[in-house]
């Protein structure tokens, strides 16, 4: 037997339902007690399908869009044509991302009767000697270690005890890295659509919904709505036809695990769909994902086919007489379809542009029926709540946010990836012990944390618990989840100045506050860095309206949060407000004394060149396009101030750092 | 070409309204006015609602694209991460600006919210396939190996041209 499939339409006259029990009695098994019990075709497959008993060595390659980037493609290539070669008979893997993405490429080598060793930042070059070593020699191919999935010795650590991992705890992203996504066989071998059974044989919609209000969920997408209201609302509304919908439209730049999800663990997210269709007795779903997503597309397709062929979805779902269709919907890319009613127009066919609410859409949504629209990262925790217990669930985290989430953590950080932690921690924490703090010895500045709706947080509130109620206080948004971490290098009105024409570009052009605020103030923060005296275009009144804008900003942000009609609008002005309140030393020494410390505002610096080290080698003379550098062959160089237009490409060019910036 | 595409949809129904226009651009890359047309007439809309639908969404294009296309992210990690002075790059490199096509139709440049990829920042999409953790220094390398493979690649045609 090679797969459940074969299992549950075999020609044997067992009714179905019998089966679909075995299996998911038996995947409920620990490890332990299925080799306890051998003999049993069933247990065999599952030990099989957990990687427990294997025949030959097991090689897996971190193939997620970030393996996939670092180049996985090729390292799998490369480890095929060695193995030919070596005459080694080994089964290859592709998996999801385990969320480490600094480390990529991740390699995973199993062997007959071992413990599964991870290897990182593989590259082309080492697959030869990694071949040789683990699979040859059998020994421990030591430059690239990373962790063991065993238990830790003197030479080896396991994985959950290394820096990155100490603190984090996976329930969404168990399985993210570690199963192969393609394979519905894997899911249900550790004990996926468990949690679908036993709510189909033993619980009625209203106690699925008051599992979920008890646990204490809460919208992961952003707002933190509690999820178990929304179902409830939904489920009490009398009407024939319900949809759900899940929403992959993961537009926030700097957050990226939903795209993990998508692409490591589909069927966890699939669980999580049909158990909440049950709950709310929706007929039919969408998942809303990017276009920018391709491979995640392409796996949830290949997952919903799946799951029809073993019964999960379609007609008489585990021969339980609950139909749920899921169907993929293409986002055609625009930031604004994050939001529920624009995400709702969207599937609609039309422009997505959202409609004030109430109604509801649990009340009034897709096609004026009753819909419930999730995170992907909200649906993902469902199955584990449903599996393990309401009570569980919240046991973990604080008072008012249970449970855990996951962190894309990026930018000027040494160890960028995925962490899941449980909330309540401290940002600090996750910054710096998860993240490794800033690289190359520069000093830390800011934590830009929910994408363009959140703030910017200096080091002193880093102290902050990670919940929605603190980094509320705090001026921040739990958002999606996007970290990114900023350094000495990084100039906060760049940054503000960046979100507005995110904001700018994105705003639907529904309401006035919105589109039209928002351009107003970048047009503000604009003017903030810009020099006018030295243009032949100045106006005398330029620089004066510079200080008027700066008068006006804060009232502006503030009638746009107040009267914008969506979430994009209301929480636009965030990046803004929350720089003026934590770093107005630095907006203040943009406008008064003219400088940008970070050397990022092109019009704030001066570029001179330091007499003492430039040797006049020329080569930035050839390079400047303004023909602004003059001086003699081998003497030291000089930049006309005045025909300097600021590019900065002598600095990149100087190989002796002689050009310093002010 | 594309009225094939209307069989795997309903007629009047414009709730597959977007599904439409992408396969559309699958085939030509962009859209053509002709299709917006037909598209219109198929679904029973106006022509108008159509072209406002595929004004509104990020990805459609109404002019035809470059060979090869690069795709820039903006998102937040890579704009920390300096991706300004990489699409600066390019845009000298390419002699073009952000939204446009070289004469010669080789290249397009566009630039993208976030692709998601923001652990390797900052990244750039050519075709299809990433590239992280870029350096400035890096994009004429680049261009010139997406300039060569086209080259060998038009040699072989012709070559293979001749010998039919």
């Amino acid at each position: 037997m090679n797969s459940f499939k074969e299992f549950i339409f075999d020609s044997k006259n067992t009714p179905i339902e019998k089966k679909y029990e075995q299996i998911f009695n038996a995947c409920a098994e620990d490890s332990k007690s299925l080799s306890d019990d051998s003999g049993n075709d069933l247990y065999e497959l599952i030990k099989k399908l957990r990687y427990l008993t294997i025949d030959k060595p097991v090689i897996f390659i971190g193939m997620g869009t970030c393996g996939l980037a670092s180049g996985a493609g090729k390292i799998k290539a490369a480890i095929e044509i060695e193995l030919v070669k070596k005459e080694i008979d080994a089964k290859i893997i592709p998996t999801g991302c385990i969320g480490f993405c600094a480390k990529e490429v991740i390699v995973d080598i199993k062997l007959p009767g071992q413990n599964r060793i991870s290897y990182c930042e593989v590259t082309e070059k080492d697959i030869p000697e990694l071949i040789k070593t683990t699979l040859i020699e059998k020994k421990i191919y030591l430059p690239k270690l990373l962790a063991t999935y065993g238990p830790s010795d003197n030479v080896l650590t396991n994985i959950n005890e290394i820096d990155f991992f100490k603190k984090q705890k996976k329930i969404v992203l168990e399985n993210c890295g570690i199963i192969n996504p393609e394979s519905l066989d894997e899911y249900i071998a550790t004990g996926g659509f468990s949690g679908l059974h036993k709510i189909l044989k033993k619980k009625s919609r209203e106690e699925v919904v008051n599992d979920i209000l008890k646990s204490g969920l809460r919208g992961r997408g952003g707002g933190g709505f509690p999820t178990g209201k929304k179902w409830q609302l939904a489920s009490e509304q009398n009407s024939e036809i319900k949809y759900i919908i899940c929403n992959a439209d993961e537009g926030d730049p700097g957050a990226f695990m939903d795209r993990s999800i998508l692409e490591s663990d589909p069927y966890k997210l699939i669980e999580g769909i049909i158990i909440a269709a049950y709950a709310i007795s929706a007929s039919f779903g969408y998942i809303y994902c990017r276009a920018e997503y391709p491979l995640a597309i392409k796996r949830i397709q290949n997952s919903i086919d799946k799951c029809m062929e073993y019964g999960l979805l379609g007609s008489n779902i585990l021969s339980s007489n609950f139909n749920f269709h899921l169907k993929i919907k293409k986002g055609a890319g625009a930031f604004v379809c994050g939001e529920e009613t624009a995400l709702i127009a969207s599937i609609e066919g039309k422009r997505g542009m959202p409609k004030p609410r109430p109604p509801y859409p649990s009340i009034s949504g897709l096609w004026g029926k009753p819909t419930v629209i999730n995170n992907v990262e909200t649906l993902a925790n469902v199955p584990g709540i449903i599996k393990k217990g309401s009570e569980w669930f919240s046991n973990i985290g604080t008072n008012n946010s249970k449970g855990t989430k996951v962190f894309a953590i990026s930018g000027k950080v040494k160890y960028s990836g995925l962490a899941e932690v449980p909330m309540g921690i401290t940002l600090r924490e996750v910054v710096f012990d998860i993240g490794g703090g800033i690289p190359n010895d520069k000093e830390f500045k800011a934590l830009q944390i929910g994408g363009p709706s959140g703030g910017c947080l200096p080091d002193k509130v880093m102290d902050t618990p990670v919940d929605y109620d603190s980094l509320k206080s705090i001026g921040a948004m739990m958002g999606s989840g996007g970290f990114v971490v900023m350094d000495e290098d990084t100039c906060i009105v760049d940054v503000a100045k960046y979100f507005l024409s995110f904001i700018k570009n994105e705003s639907c052009g529904k309401c006035v506050p919105c589109r039209e605020g928002t351009t107003r103030m970048l047009e503000i923060i604009e003017r903030i860095p810009t020099v006018y005296d030295s243009k032949p275009t100045a106006n005398p009144l330029d620089q004066l309206q510079r200080f008027k804008g700066i008068i006006h900003l804060n009232r502006l942000a503030n009638v746009i949060k107040d009267t914008s009609l969506c979430g994009l609008g209301q929480s636009a002005p965030n990046p803004v407000l929350s720089g003026l309140r934590y770093f107005k030393d630095e907006y203040e020494e943009h406008l008064y004394e003219r400088k940008c410390r970070a050397a990022v505002c092109k019009d704030l610096l001066t570029f001179t060149i330091d007499q003492s080290i430039c040797n006049g080698c020329g080569a930035c003379v050839r390079k400047c396009a303004s023909e602004a550098i003059i001086g003699e062959k081998k003497l030291p160089h000089k930049i006309l101030q005045d025909r300097c237009v600021k590019c900065g490409i002598c600095v990149e060019t100087c190989r002796f750092d002689a050009i310093q910036i002010n | 070409m594309h009225t094939q595409i209307f069989r795997n949809f309903p007629a009047n129904d414009r709730s597959n309204l977007i599904a439409i226009l992408q396969d559309i651009q699958e085939i030509y890359g962009y859209l053509p006015e002709q299709a917006l047309q037909d598209t219109a007439d198929y679904l029973g809309m106006a022509l108008s609602g159509v072209y406002g639908v595929a004004t509104f969404y990020n990805q459609f294009r109404l002019t035809p694209l470059g060979e090869n296309v690069i795709r820039v992210c903006r998102g937040t990690a890579c704009h920390v991460k300096e991706s300004a002075n990489i699409l600066r790059a390019l845009e000298c490199e390419l002699g073009i600006k952000v939204g446009e096509t070289t004469r010669d139709k080789k290249f397009t440049l566009e630039s993208v919210a976030c692709i998601g990829a923001c652990s390797i920042a900052p990244v750039i999409n050519i075709n299809n396939e990433y590239f992280g953790r870029l350096k400035t220094k890096d994009i004429p390398r680049i261009l010139n190996v997406l300039r060569k493979e086209k080259a060998v690649k038009e040699q072989e045609n012709i070559q293979s041209s001749v010998s039919t």
